[in-house]
């Protein structure tokens, strides 16, 4: 008897225990402010088209050859697909009949006008540092947008991902919404960093159960399911060398147009200028600069299993690979792999060539492809794909070779790494 | 309604014009100089040659010389998921629609390839494919392919494209992907509506019969047609 009641009160307890744990990120929500129902100004407008650019909402938000902001991308997670909503002003499918307030609370809290706890694939784990009234304009102007009407697709995520017990416990895990106070102390490099910008989403590393090992530390790494790595935005090297001024520069000029004196953006990150950063004004781009220049040093990221190279095999993937790259790559890249300013990227010291995955320079050689078309950068040149013109042992060979000359120091690329992708 | 959405259908109404001016403006010649586009463009050479001519190639379509609305029109379906390739489709993805259509315009201009004849059709099928391409089968629905691609089926400015100097596979994959519904123009579409009432073995047909054809090296798009096109052409303004 005495065994029973012990039983049925931890049971109560522990019940008890989970529920506070699964409810305590939602105990610490602050209350938001009522909607307002006067029309927005013209400025609000405005205001709202250009943070809905810095957001890089219509990215996720629009279909491919869809209609834009009506939704219906497929995102891929580790856990299955999640497919964004329709943030048009249809009523019965979109955002017409929310108010600022609905979409404050999305924003902030991640949770939808219907009550249900939105997917993390929603970052609102950097929205939750958006202001009030920035997210009043961008819902002002999202309003603006002609109805569109698409039915939400339902996501195919894995039991029980796509629960909304496990949707709670993953906030339970990895979820810390902002204060009005935490985010008045932002300064405006760091809120857009942290805050619309997103840049945690890609560029913090992701653990076993997708939630972000530090939210601000952006030691990149790998992008879940998209094959591609972010790079790591924070030093990871010791000893870190400070970034100077004309480096800081070129990085500006990179997320400004695309491409830089010895740099171009690739893969996702291309999206990301294409849609966002090339809008950015001068004072916020700079805001942001200066806040990515002075991120204190993160952790080297997690890298991926791959197959060993033993010393022979590599002398001689690195003979092969001299042969390929003089005949195939030395006409843009250069005998040195000093590229061409603003044309084509150099390859000694590239981030991409050096990172440990060879998982971006592997995409970009064996698929191609073109910086994204900006204003800075209208009509850019293209990498042509070589998935077909190399066989794949040439492919590791001048991979292998192009890691390790020219002060380059990764490690070597396995022929059966080719193979996999 | 509110007067800001009201203002977002007058834009959108507004695009629609502004589109076909796009498309009328594109044959007026390129802006950016020719031999710059050739370096920029070495992620087409990769499969599309030099200056965009496939020569000997088994699959992958020349496309110099094409008409530059038609080649707009399949860059615009390649980064829109109308047309279906992986690799198109990444390269695509954050150009814009001014450089696709300097792209287009610097393949219009370039010479096309001298392919040479494919050989090894049978005589039944080179016999079904001449029919069915100068006749067509009027019963079925299906016209002949001269009524629209031209007597010689070079194509036509600004928007049909020549049949000649195409590899058989590619002809035969692409009218395939119509009927399997992978491939689509815009609404109505009108080779969709043909390629589904032709049988597979009709298709290879025709497309062995173009394949065998010689293509005179000054031959070029017609700049009209004589007639009235047989069906109704979503991709035509």
């Amino acid at each position: 008897m005495k065994g029973r009641v012990i039983v049925l009160g931890s049971a109560i307890a522990a019940a008890f225990a989970f529920s506070i744990w699964l409810n305590k990120p939602d105990l610490d929500l602050e209350p938001l402010a009522p909607a307002t129902l006067e029309s927005p100004t013209l400025e609000q407008v405005k205001a709202g088209e250009y943070l809905v650019q810095i957001g890089n909402c219509v990215a996720c938000h629009t279909d491919q050859g869809g209609a834009a902001f009506a939704g219906g991308r497929a995102v891929p997670t580790p856990f299955g697909e999640v497919y964004s909503s329709n943030l048009t002003s249809d009523d019965e499918t979109g955002l017409g009949r929310w108010t600022n307030q609905d979409f404050y609370r999305a924003m902030r809290h991640g949770r939808s006008k219907d009550d249900r706890w939105l997917s993390p694939a929603f970052p609102y784990t950097s929205y939750t540092n958006l202001k009030r009234e920035d997210s009043d304009a961008m819902f002002a102007w999202l309003q603006t947008l002609a109805p569109i009407k698409r039915v939400q697709t339902p996501d195919t995520l894995r039991f029980p991902y796509g629960t909304q017990l496990a949707t709670r416990a993953w906030r339970a895990l990895y979820f810390k919404p902002a204060t009005t106070a935490d985010i008045a102390a932002m300064d405006r490099g760091r809120y857009l960093v942290e805050g619309l910008g997103h840049c945690a989403a890609c560029h913090s590393a992701r653990g076993a159960l997708g939630g972000l090992r530090s939210n601000t530390s952006y030691m990149g790494g790998e992008i879940a399911s998209l094959g591609w790595d972010a790079l790591p935005l924070a030093p990871t090297q010791v000893p870190s060398k400070p970034m100077t001024d004309s480096e800081a520069k070129e990085l500006g000029q990179l997320l400004k147009t695309g491409i830089n004196t010895d740099k171009a953006v690739a893969g996702p990150m291309s999206e990301v200028v294409f849609h966002s950063l090339q809008h950015l004004k001068d004072d916020d781009l700079a805001a942001i600069v200066a806040t990515l220049r002075a991120l204190p040093m993160a952790d080297a990221p997690p890298v991926a299993r791959v197959p060993q190279v033993s010393p022979e095999q590599r002398q001689s993937l690195r003979a092969r690979g001299k042969l390929v790259y003089a005949e195939h790559c030395a006409d843009c890249h250069g005998d040195a792999g000093e590229g061409r300013a603003n044309v084509y990227p150099a390859l000694a010291g590239n981030a991409n060539v050096n990172a440990v995955s060879a998982s971006n320079a592997l995409n970009l050689t064996l698929n191609g492809g073109f910086p994204p078309s900006t204003a800075g950068n209208p009509f850019p040149y293209g990498m042509p794909p070589f998935s077909q013109s190399l066989s794949r042992p040439d492919v590791a060979a001048v991979l292998t070779y192009i890691r390790s000359e020219w002060g380059n120091d990764a490690p070597a690329v396995s022929v059966v790494e080719v193979e996999r992708r | 309604m509110n007067p800001m959405r009201r203002r977002n259908r007058l834009t959108r109404w507004l695009a629609v014009p502004a589109l076909l001016l796009t498309l009328l403006a594109l044959p007026a010649g390129a802006a950016e100089p020719a031999e710059l586009m050739g370096k920029r463009l070495a992620a087409c050479a990769a499969c599309h040659g030099d200056e965009g001519r496939t020569v000997g190639e088994d699959y992958y379509p020349s496309i110099a010389g094409k008409p530059a609305g038609y080649l707009y029109n399949q860059l615009l379906n390649f980064r829109e998921g109308r047309r279906q390739h992986t690799i198109m489709a990444g390269l695509l993805a954050h150009l814009s629609d001014a450089y696709l259509g300097e792209i287009a315009l610097y393949y219009a201009a370039r010479p096309h390839a001298s392919q040479p004849p494919m050989t090894g059709a049978t005589p039944e099928q080179l016999a079904l494919g001449e029919r069915l391409t100068v006749l067509g089968d009027l019963e079925r629905k299906i016209p002949p392919c001269q009524a629209c691609h031209g007597e010689q089926l070079t194509g036509v400015v600004p928007m049909i494209p020549g049949l000649r100097g195409l590899p058989a596979r590619y002809l035969d994959a692409q009218v395939g992907a119509w009927k399997n519904g992978v491939r689509h123009a815009r609404e109505p579409d009108c080779m969709g509506k043909i390629a589904r009432a032709l049988k597979p073995e009709e298709i290879t047909a025709v497309s062995a019969w173009l394949a065998s054809q010689a293509y005179a090296l000054d031959a070029k798009p017609l700049d009209s047609l004589p007639n009235t096109m047989p069906m109704d052409c979503g991709v035509l303004p």
